[in-house]
């Protein structure tokens, strides 16, 4: 690279590609510490993109979208529905008479789809045996790491409407 | 001996700001977006502790060349 490189030092070619194997595998400190450095320049460059994502997410806008009737789901019964785009599986759980969780399906460990046992009253993961509250998403146990994100639900007479999403 | 103590001290900054990473984007993830400032402002000054660092390791490596 002609930016770390004198004019009057050998040639980049010479250097790289030596007549001895032992030479052609040999690391020098220079080498070394511009690797390093490299490698720390890699993670500065995803801390910022971590800052830019961090800045435009907050202005997310949730759109309101009917996912079910009061009636349809059965006690201890579930629904899949995507909320906000389609491609965002969530579940929605009716855990007492009058009392409906939604969350994003998607495990907060590695993205595996969660399930309700209705024995445990508990949303499961069955990829790495994590569990999590039916009632508020929090983790119970095994590895996930966050809880679910809960998906706002609001009642509009007989239907369940999304209005929003709520992360941590 | 000064060589060889500035190329640890990269390595070990480096693995700071591997940490500092996961952590930022796992704080990320779980909605704290407050932390994400502060973190890449500290993955800055590792990064320019490890340029000077690595600057200071190709003079004294000129330098002992010659």
């Amino acid at each position: 690279m002609p930016f770390f490189r004198k004019p009057e030092s050998e040639a980049l070619w010479r250097d790289e590609f030596s007549i001895h194997t032992a030479d052609e595998r040999y690391v020098s400190r220079r080498q070394l510490t511009k690797f390093l450095t490299l490698a720390s320049l890699g993670m500065f460059v995803g801390n910022l993109w971590i800052l830019a994502r961090s800045y435009w997410s907050r202005s997310a806008v949730f759109l309101r979208s009917r996912v079910a009737e009061a009636d349809e789901i059965p006690v201890g019964g579930v629904k899949l529905f995507a909320y906000p785009t389609p491609a965002d599986r969530c579940i929605l759980v009716r855990t007492g008479e009058d009392e409906y969780n939604a969350f994003s399906q998607k495990c907060t460990h590695l993205s595996c789809a969660v399930y309700y046992e209705r024995e445990t009253n508990r949303l499961a993961c069955p990829c790495h045996h994590g569990y999590f509250s039916a009632q508020d998403g929090s983790v119970l146990q095994g590895p996930p790491p966050r809880p679910l994100p809960r998906i706002v639900l609001e009642r509009q007479g007989q239907g369940l409407v999304a209005i929003g999403m709520k992360v941590g | 001996m000064a060589i060889d103590g500035a190329m640890a001290l990269i390595l070990l900054l480096v693995i700071v700001q591997i940490w500092l990473l996961s952590a930022a984007l796992e704080a990320s993830l779980a909605g704290h977006a407050e932390t994400a400032l502060p973190a890449a402002l500290f993955s800055a000054l590792l990064f320019l502790s490890c340029v000077a660092l690595t600057l200071f390791v190709w003079r004294v490596d000129r330098d002992s060349r010659d």
